[in-house]
Parts: C-alpha cells; sequence; structure tokens
C-alpha cells in the first residue's frame, strides 16, 4: 500500500492537545461516572466501562500509531479465559488473576505482535485477523474452555482479602478505579517522549527511521502495551459478568471494538469511552427489537463514515476548535 | 396529641404494606431468547406468544393477578443473557425466566437464577446438564434433552435394525454430548458406531463429511448438529444419493420448522424423536391452530414453543395454589414439582426431584410428499416412548438434589 | 486400492475432486472482490451479503414469478448489479480519495444492515430451493458418485472466471479499467468517463457474487446468514492471491478449496481455521500475495 499524502488517512487529530482542556472534561467524566450508579443499572456500567477500556486501548493503537488491528478480540477474550480459569479453578483472589491475566494477554500480543509488526497498512490489519481466528480456534478446541458453554460461576471473591466483590456497587467502584487507571495509563503513555515517537512514526515512519529511530521496536512496544491494557479489561470483565465465552474471541468482537471507536471518534482520547456507552448502551437497552438491533448498526456505521467520520467526540472538539 | 395520631397513622400505614404484600398477586414473566438468528424460528417470538398465551388461558386476572410477560434477546451470547436476566431481577422485578435456548445461555442464567432465588423454566435448550450436574431447586428442565432424544433415536433406530452407525458431530460440546449420549444407547441397544468425523460450526459444506461417511458403509448416518448444519447436510446428503443408496438419516435434533425449511422432498424419510406436534391430537390441535393464527408468519408450534406454554400454564397453577406471590423461587418450584402435570399438550406427566419434567416421548418419520395433505402435515408417529423410559433414570443423575 | 495416509486413494480422490468443487465457490466470489479491489482499491465487506441477496432473489424469481434456475442465471446478477451501482453511485463515490478503510467500514455497516433486515422478514431457518430438473441426479465415477448439479458448478465457474480473467486482462476495456485505477486523470483527459467505468465495475464486481448465490442456492440453504459465514474466508483468498490479482484469486480459490478438503479428512475440526494459517504463512513471506504485484 503505498503512502498517498493527498488522502485523508484514517487517524490524524489535527489540533495539538491543550492540557487544560484535557484536566477539565477529565474531571467532568470522572464525577459523571461517580454518581452513575445512582441513575442506571450498575451492572451495565460495569460492563460499559470493561468496554470503555478495551476501546481506548485500542484506540491507542490505531489513533495514535496508525495501526488499525482487526483481531484485538483475540487479548479481551483470552484475557477473560485466563482471569476465569485462574480465579475459579486455581481459586486465586480476583486482583491476582486479573493482573496475571492482562499480562498473560501481554505475552500474546508480543508473539502475535512480533509477527503482525513486520507488514504495513492492510497486510498489517489482515495478519491480525488471521492470528485471531487461530486463537479463536485454539479457544474452541482446547479443554479448559469448555467451548462454546465457557467457564461458568467465575468466583468474585475479596479484593485485596477485604473488598466483598459480591456486592454490586463495591464492585462498580472497584472497576471504575481498574477503568481510570488504565485510562491514566494510555494518557500517559500518549504524552510522553515515547508517544511523541510514535506520533511521529503514524506520520512519517521513513523520516523516523531516518532520525536513528529502530521504528519497529517501538511500534511492538505499543502493540504489547496495548494488548496488555485490552487484556485488563477482558480479565476484569470476566469476573464483573462471572464467565468467560466464546464471543470474546469472536471476530465480530473486533468489528465492535472498531464501531465503538468510530462512532466516539478515532485519535481523540474521550472519544473511544464515548462510543462504548453508546453502543453497549444500544445493545442493551434495544435488546427487545432483537433483529433491528442489527439493522440500527449498521445504519450507524454507514452514517458515520458518511457524515461523522470525526465521531461524536471529534466532531465535538471540531466544533469547539479543541483537541480531545 | 400529634404523636398519637402520627403513631396511629404509622400503624395503618405498615398494615395496609403488610398486608399488600401478603397479597402480592403481581408476576413478571420474562422470555429470554434468541430473537434473531439460530433457534428465532424454534423459540425467539413464537415463545413469547406461547406465554402470553398461557397466561390467558390460566385464568388468573379474573382472580386479581397482574400478570406481564416481557421478552428480550439474547443473540446466543453467554454474557448478554446473564447481563439481561441480571436487570430483569435487580431493575424489572421479572420473577420467571421462560425458554432459554442454546445450552451454553442456559448453564450461564441459571447460575444467576439460583443466585437470585427466581425461576427457570428452561424449555429451549438441549443439555441434560441442568437436571444433572447443573441442577438447582429453582429449575426446571420441561420439553427435551440431549438424553431424551439421544435415547429415543438411537434405541429405536438400532433395534429397528439400523445398528451400525457413523457420526457427523458439530464440534462444540453440545455436539459432543449429543454423540456421547447417542452412542450410550447404540451400544445398549447392541449396535456399534463405526467412525465420528467432527466438522465446524456452521460449516456451509458437508460433501467432504457426507462421502465419509457413504464410505463408512454404516446403515445409519448419526447427524449430532443442529440449526442450519443439520438442514445442510440433509439437504446434501439427498443430492448425494446417501438414502436412496440404503443407508438412513438421522437427525439427533430437529424441529418442525426445519423441516418446513428443507421441504418434503429434501427431508422425506428423516427419523428423529421430539415430544410435541401439533396434529396428534384434539388438544394439540386446537392449541396449535390459535398459536398459528397469532404467529406473523403463521407457523405451528414446535415443541419448545409448545414447552413454553406448558410451562408457564402449570406455574400460574401453582402461583394460584399458593395463593399469592411468595417472591421464594425455591418455593413456587418446589410446589410445581408436587402438583402433577396434566394438560392438553403433552399429557400427562410429573416433575421431579432434580427438575426434570418428564412425559412421553415420540420417533417420528418425515412423511413423503404424496402422503402430506398441505402444509404443516409432515410427521408419520413411528413409535411412543412412555413418559418412564424417555429421560435419565434417576438412578444414573449426578445431581445433588436427588436422594440417593 | 493402497491405503495413503490412512485412507484409500479412492476415498482420496473423492474429497479432492469435492474440495475443487468448493473451490470453485471460492474462486467465484473471491473474483468480484477482487476486481473490486483490484479495481477500485475498495474493500467490499459487503459481498457475502450481496451473495446472500443473489440467491434470495433465485427463490424470489422461482416462487413469486415462477421463473426458474437458468433465468435465475441471468436475472439475479442484473438485478443485484443494480443494486451495486446504486450503492456505489450514492454511497462509495463519497469516499473517493479516502482511506480505503472508510470503504470497508462503510461496507461492513451496509452488511449489516442487508443481513438484519432479512433476517427480520425471513428468520434464520432458510428457504428451500430445489436443484433444476435438468441438474439432478448424478453420475458414478468410480470413486465417488458425483451430483450433476456438482459438476455444473465446477464447468460453470471456471468458464466465468477465466471470462473474466481474460475481459479484464486481455481485451480493451479491461486496458481501460486497469489504466484508470492506475492514473485516473490521465485517463480521464483521454476523454473516458472515469467514474461511470468505476461504479459499472462495482456493479460488475457484486453481480459476480450474484451469481456464485444462484449457484448456492440450491445446494445451501437460502438463508440470511448464508453469506457472513464465508466472507472472512473470501477475503483471506484474496489476500493470499495477491489483493490486485484476478488470477491470483482464481487460482487461490480452486488451491484453498483442494486444501480444505485433504484438512476435512485428516483434521476436520481445523477446515474453517487452515486457510487463516495460510493467510498469515503468505503475508509473512510474500506480503503482495502469491500473484500481487508488489505495492
Amino acid at each position: 500500500m503505498s503512502v498517498d499524502t493527498a488522502s485523508e488517512t484514517i487517524t490524524a487529530p489535527v489540533e495539538a492537545a491543550h492540557p487544560r482542556d484535557e484536566q477539565v472534561v477529565f474531571l467532568i467524566m470522572t464525577a459523571a461516572l461517580l454518581v452513575a450508579p445512582l441513575f442506571a443499572y450498575p451492572f451495565f456500567l460495569m460492563q460499559a466501562l470493561c468496554f470503555a477500556l478495551f476501546a481506548c486501548a485500542f484506540n491507542l493503537l490505531v489513533g495514535y500509531v496508525g495501526l488499525l488491528s482487526f483481531g484485538h478480540a483475540m487479548f479481551l477474550g483470552s484475557a477473560g479465559y485466563f482471569s476465569a480459569h485462574i480465579a475459579k479453578v486455581w481459586g486465586w483472589p480476583p486482583e491476582l488473576a486479573i493482573i496475571a491475566a492482562a499480562l498473560g494477554a501481554g505475552v500474546i500480543g508480543l508473539i502475535t505482535g512480533a509477527l503482525a509488526i513486520r507488514r504495513q497498512g492492510i497486510y498489517f490489519s489482515m495478519i491480525t485477523l488471521a492470528l485471531s481466528q487461530m486463537i479463536y480456534f485454539f479457544c474452541l478446541q482446547a479443554p479448559f474452555t469448555h467451548g462454546e458453554d465457557g467457564i461458568q460461576a467465575v468466583p468474585q471473591g475479596k479484593m485485596l482479602g477485604f473488598i466483598n466483590l459480591s456486592n454490586q456497587m463495591t464492585m462498580y467502584y472497584v472497576v471504575l478505579a481498574i477503568f481510570l487507571f488504565g485510562f491514566l495509563a494510555i494518557h500517559r503513555i500518549i504524552n510522553s517522549p515515547f508517544g511523541e515517537i510514535l506520533k511521529a512514526i503514524r506520520e512519517n515512519e521513513p523520516r523516523a527511521i531516518s532520525l536513528g529511530y529502530k521504528t519497529d521496536r517501538y511500534k511492538l512496544a505499543a502493540f504489547v502495551l496495548s494488548a496488555t491494557l485490552v487484556g485488563l479489561a477482558g480479565a476484569t470483565k470476566a469476573i464483573v459478568a462471572q464467565n468467560a465465552s466464546l464471543t470474546d474471541v469472536h471476530w465480530t468482537m473486533s468489528g465492535e471494538v472498531v464501531l465503538m471507536t468510530l462512532v466516539g471518534g478515532l485519535g481523540t482520547i474521550f472519544g473511544p469511552v464515548v462510543g462504548a456507552f453508546v453502543i453497549v448502551a444500544m445493545q442493551n437497552y434495544l435488546a427487545g427489537f432483537g433483529q433491528w438491533v442489527t439493522v440500527i448498526q449498521g445504519v450507524i456505521f454507514v452514517a458515520c463514515v458518511l457524515a461523522f467520520r470525526r465521531g461524536i467526540v471529534g466532531e465535538i472538539a471540531h466544533f469547539f476548535k479543541r483537541s480531545l | 396529641m400529634k404523636t398519637s395520631v402520627a403513631i396511629v397513622a404509622l400503624a395503618a400505614a405498615l398494615a395496609w404494606a403488610g398486608s399488600a404484600a401478603a397479597q402480592n398477586k403481581n408476576v413478571k414473566i420474562g422470555s429470554l431468547s434468541d430473537q434473531s438468528s439460530l433457534y428465532a424460528d424454534i423459540g425467539g417470538p413464537g415463545s413469547t406468544v406461547a406465554a402470553q398465551m398461557a397466561v390467558e388461558d390460566s385464568g388468573m386476572a379474573a382472580k386479581g393477578w397482574k400478570i406481564e410477560v416481557i421478552a428480550a434477546d439474547h443473540q446466543n451470547k453467554p454474557d448478554v443473557g446473564v447481563s439481561i436476566v441480571r436487570q430483569w431481577f435487580d431493575v424489572e422485578k421479572v420473577d420467571v425466566v421462560v425458554d432459554v435456548p442454546n445450552s451454553g445461555v442456559a448453564l450461564a442464567v441459571n447460575n444467576v437464577i439460583k443466585e437470585k432465588n427466581k425461576v427457570f423454566l428452561n424449555s429451549g435448550a438441549g443439555t441434560s446438564d441442568l437436571t444433572n450436574k447443573a441442577c438447582t431447586p429453582n429449575t426446571i428442565h420441561w420439553t427435551y434433552d440431549t438424553y431424551a432424544l439421544a435415547n429415543g433415536t438411537g434405541n429405536a433406530l438400532t433395534k429397528g435394525g439400523g445398528d451400525t452407525w457413523f457420526f457427523l458431530t458439530a464440534d462444540y460440546a453440545f455436539g459432543a454430548a449429543l454423540e456421547r449420549d447417542t452412542t450410550n444407547a447404540v451400544t445398549k441397544a447392541g449396535g456399534k458406531v463405526l467412525g465420528t468425523v467432527r466438522h465446524p460450526l456452521n460449516s456451509p459444506d458437508f460433501s467432504s463429511f457426507l462421502l465419509q461417511a457413504q464410505n463408512s458403509k454404516a446403515k445409519v448416518i448419526g447427524l449430532a448438529n443442529a440449526g442450519g448444519d443439520t438442514t445442510n447436510a440433509v439437504k446434501q446428503a439427498s443430492e448425494f444419493g446417501i438414502t436412496q443408496g440404503g443407508q438412513t438419516l438421522a437427525a439427533l435434533l430437529l424441529f418442525i420448522t426445519d423441516v418446513h425449511a428443507l421441504g418434503l422432498n429434501a427431508s422425506q424419510g428423516l427419523t428423529f424423536t421430539e415430544t410435541f406436534y401439533w396434529d396428534m391430537n384434539d388438544g394439540t390441535r386446537a392449541f396449535s391452530k390459535k398459536f398459528a393464527s397469532r404467529m406473523k408468519n403463521g407457523n405451528v408450534p414446535t415443541m419448545v414453543q409448545a414447552g413454553v406454554y406448558s410451562a408457564v400454564l402449570h406455574y400460574l397453577k401453582a402461583l394460584d395454589a399458593l395463593g399469592s406471590n411468595p417472591n421464594d423461587g425455591a418455593k413456587v418450584v418446589a410446589k410445581m414439582k408436587e402438583m402433577p402435570v396434566d394438560d392438553a399438550i403433552f399429557g400427562k406427566g410429573n416433575i421431579r426431584e432434580d427438575g426434570r419434567n418428564i412425559h412421553p416421548a415420540y420417533l417420528f418419520q418425515v412423511k413423503k410428499p404424496s402422503e402430506s395433505k398441505g402444509p404443516w402435515d409432515y410427521y408419520i408417529t413411528k413409535a411412543t416412548i412412555p413418559a418412564d423410559q424417555a429421560f435419565r433414570p434417576l438412578s444414573e443423575s449426578e445431581c445433588p438434589l436427588v436422594k440417593k | 486400492m493402497i491405503p495413503l495416509l490412512g485412507i484409500s486413494t479412492q476415498a482420496l480422490f473423492g474429497q479432492l475432486l469435492l474440495g475443487l468443487i468448493n473451490g470453485a465457490f471460492y474462486a467465484l466470489l473471491s473474483l468480484g472482490l477482487a476486481v473490486i479491489f483490484g479495481m477500485l482499491n475498495i474493500i467490499n465487506f459487503a459481498h457475502g451479503a450481496l451473495y446472500m441477496v443473489g440467491a434470495f432473489c433465485a427463490y424470489f424469481l422461482l416462487n413469486l414469478l415462477g421463473l426458474n434456475y437458468w433465468f435465475a442465471l441471468i436475472i439475479s446478477p442484473l438485478v443485484v448489479g443494480l443494486l451495486g451501482i446504486v450503492i456505489e453511485r450514492t454511497m462509495l463515490q463519497r469516499l473517493a480519495g479516502l482511506d480505503h478503510l472508510y470503504g470497508l467500514l462503510l461496507t461492513f455497516g451496509l452488511a449489516l444492515i442487508i443481513q438484519g433486515v432479512f433476517q427480520n422478514y425471513f428468520g434464520s431457518s432458510g428457504l428451500p430451493y430445489a436443484i433444476p430438473r435438468e441438474l439432478t441426479g448424478g453420475t458414478n465415477l468410480g470413486f465417488m458418485f458425483l451430483p450433476n448439479y456438482r459438476g455444473w458448478v465446477i464447468i460453470f465457474s471456471l468458464i466465468v472466471c477465466l471470462a473474466t480473467w481474460f475481459m479484464i486482462e486481455k481485451t480493451r476495456l479491461g486496458a481501460y479499467l486497469r489504466a484508470a485505477t492506475e492514473n485516473p486523470a490521465l485517463v480521464r483527459a483521454f476523454g473516458i468517463n472515469v467514474p461511470r467505468m468505476v461504479t459499472l465495475t462495482y456493479g460488475f464486481g457484486v453481480a459476480l457474487a450474484a451469481l456464485a448465490g444462484v449457484l448456492a442456492a440450491p445446494i445451501n440453504q437460502v438463508r440470511p446468514l448464508m453469506g457472513a459465514d464465508f466472507i472472512i474466508v473470501v477475503f483471506a483468498v484474496v489476500v493470499i492471491g495477491g489483493m490486485g490479482s484476478i488470477m491470483g484469486s482464481i487460482v487461490t480459490g480452486f488451491m484453498l478449496g483442494l486444501i480444505e478438503g485433504l484438512t476435512k479428512v485428516f483434521y476436520p475440526e481445523a477446515s474453517n481455521t487452515v486457510i487463516f494459517v495460510i493467510m498469515a504463512i503468505v503475508l509473512l513471506v510474500r506480503p503482495a500475495g502469491l500473484f500481487g504485484r508488489t505495492a
């Protein structure tokens, strides 16, 4: 795929980030999430938070490094299986299960990333899809996943020995804490020297190489970080929902995260959060409409691509001429 | 003076609230199914209709009960199912979940229902684990399970001369369970399994697997799969001349809507077990006619949908006997197990302590096109398996609720 | 009959022939996708859904208008081709010049809409469509019984694939198309209406998908989701063959059918996944695909 500077690339935000704006929006977001359980059903909110973290970590790779992965579900799902298995069969406490599972996803990210990074553009995307299909097949066959029945009745236990996760409100604030941790980690990565190099690679990789940076290593590092954070989301989700199933490793889940990020705004830091909440809300509250949910999702996709290419947050940011 | 008025008012309020609670005659029924994909025609919107019909036929509204039926789509995903069910219990105050096809989803919500002490009346899923390893005091498995199907078809066909089998099995837990249960039934009846091949789920093309089955020269080819896989396999089997060549095709899980989708040309001669057929007697015919008139596509009820009707009817009878809604799932289920089941749909039966609803099963064979008098006139009843033989005997059960 | 690797050679030939037949489907489906990507740089995710629409068209033509299979072979691709032209004119044209991943996302959304609507009206069990009378029955080839219809599928697909390849690579029209992709401005300067060519090409590509759908209707159940199962496999075929190469897709389609057929004999559970293993290997060794021109 040739580098076509004339065409609009899928990723670049135009304005420079302004720390003050970001802080304000971050505070608004955190405040909203702190009081949300008083207005909305906490279980749904927890799921939305896990998907929001998933989308943010995915956006790290696509929005800031320019690598569109079609296989990110493999990290979400395998981390979910690891965490469910570790919590249920090995009996580890939830915080260790989540951390171990996230690291496991990171290892998978290292192996798959090493293979995928060697190509660019659409070929990179296709390799991630192929690898994700192989992981799906592995999850289907491996006895510990119980195939399509999934791992059920995952215990929630007590975090750090004393925080009782079976209480829904307590669990919510724990999940919120995990989400904020992940979100801030991504923010830190983006706004660090490492992050600047990543953006440079996205803008003009040959130039970065000519400046002496070993771009492959940086891309791989970003890939692994993204995979680990997605793993964190997946592992938490398995504890929240108390099950791990094949849905989370299926390629349609990779498509969903693209949808969430697109709807929210590719390349914006708050976009994926908004996108995730919108999509999860839609799936939950329109569940009574059955078939029409797919149609509505399709319409949103089409509308976003044709008219709202910047996504919800992107359009808002553009309107206010800021960068979010 | 003011304090005593307050106390009297408070006491009156408490008494009123207390009596209202004691007289709780509100019931909310949730029909959780696959509304849009593989199992939509087997359960789906039809199950919601069946539940509503049961509510109307129960006559409970006249006795002062307020009963509501809601529905949702679990999209064949266990986490979506769990999420919906949790929301139903915590927010919508649903009392009982019905239908739930897809064994993975059924097992997942089974845990939640037990945790919240509600009622689970499963009609759609096949896994016999619901009354075996995964049994709970809140769950009743109403219509069928893999053991009954495997036993019925495997036993009857083997005894009838089909003593060598070859399996086409869908490569997932459900397919494997179906194959395992049928193998047990076949070997117990004196037959032999010559081989098996596992195909990926949702395979469009079965030609390769059917060729292997043909080459095995087994007398019966067992299809341990469901839905689109089964219909594709049957269609392609007739294309490859399998039945003309003398081998019998046994579908281990087939519904009338699948036969309708295949057409009689492709499906004639297929043998399988079900527990309900719309044209069996006056009772089933009356129910089915009313059901079909309320369905957008005019379909007759499948055994899953008939099961939802029967289960909801019995549930409401139990509530009526209790006098009010106790908000205690295990209590209602216990009452349902106490009362014998008797309706026009499944005939006489009872619910065992492991939650298994016992009723007769039937071995059906699909008619030739020339034998059929019109749409939906598809089955010949080849054999009736009495209720006490159709399901897994309690002596073989691993359910902790069964006293040994 | 010498057993080869555990199965008799007779059975092996049978499986290979079946694999080739499946390969014909893959080739035909991926041909349309390759034409669209090669000529227009659009990754048409709606290909599976339009294949399904082609099959449904055949069903309607038979059951509503009494027009049999042979009419369907011609009318159905025309109808779907027209639909494709409408889609291209109203939506895809606006994405010209953008990163072609937007085209993928748009067509993915279209696929969801088309499939969702059909599912709503036709449920999921599928509808029956019979093999045309002229092609029923089969011949005993000695090592297996080959249904006549399957033989027809392989011959017809080969003809269509080769005709398409010939038209694109060897005729003047094809030359215009190829030139228009590489340098639209220059071709326009010659007075050739490039946007119209683009539209017609998209229509042609999806018409090929519909043709595959009509071919599939008698042997697979006509269901709303019949395309969704195929689509990522077809993608993989196009990628392996080389994303701009017509001959690449054809050859890879048949080859994949063969490999899948062999896998079904020795490790059937993996028959869905083997294509992705091959795709990953090919992408790592020869990223432009087996026949592709390097990017």
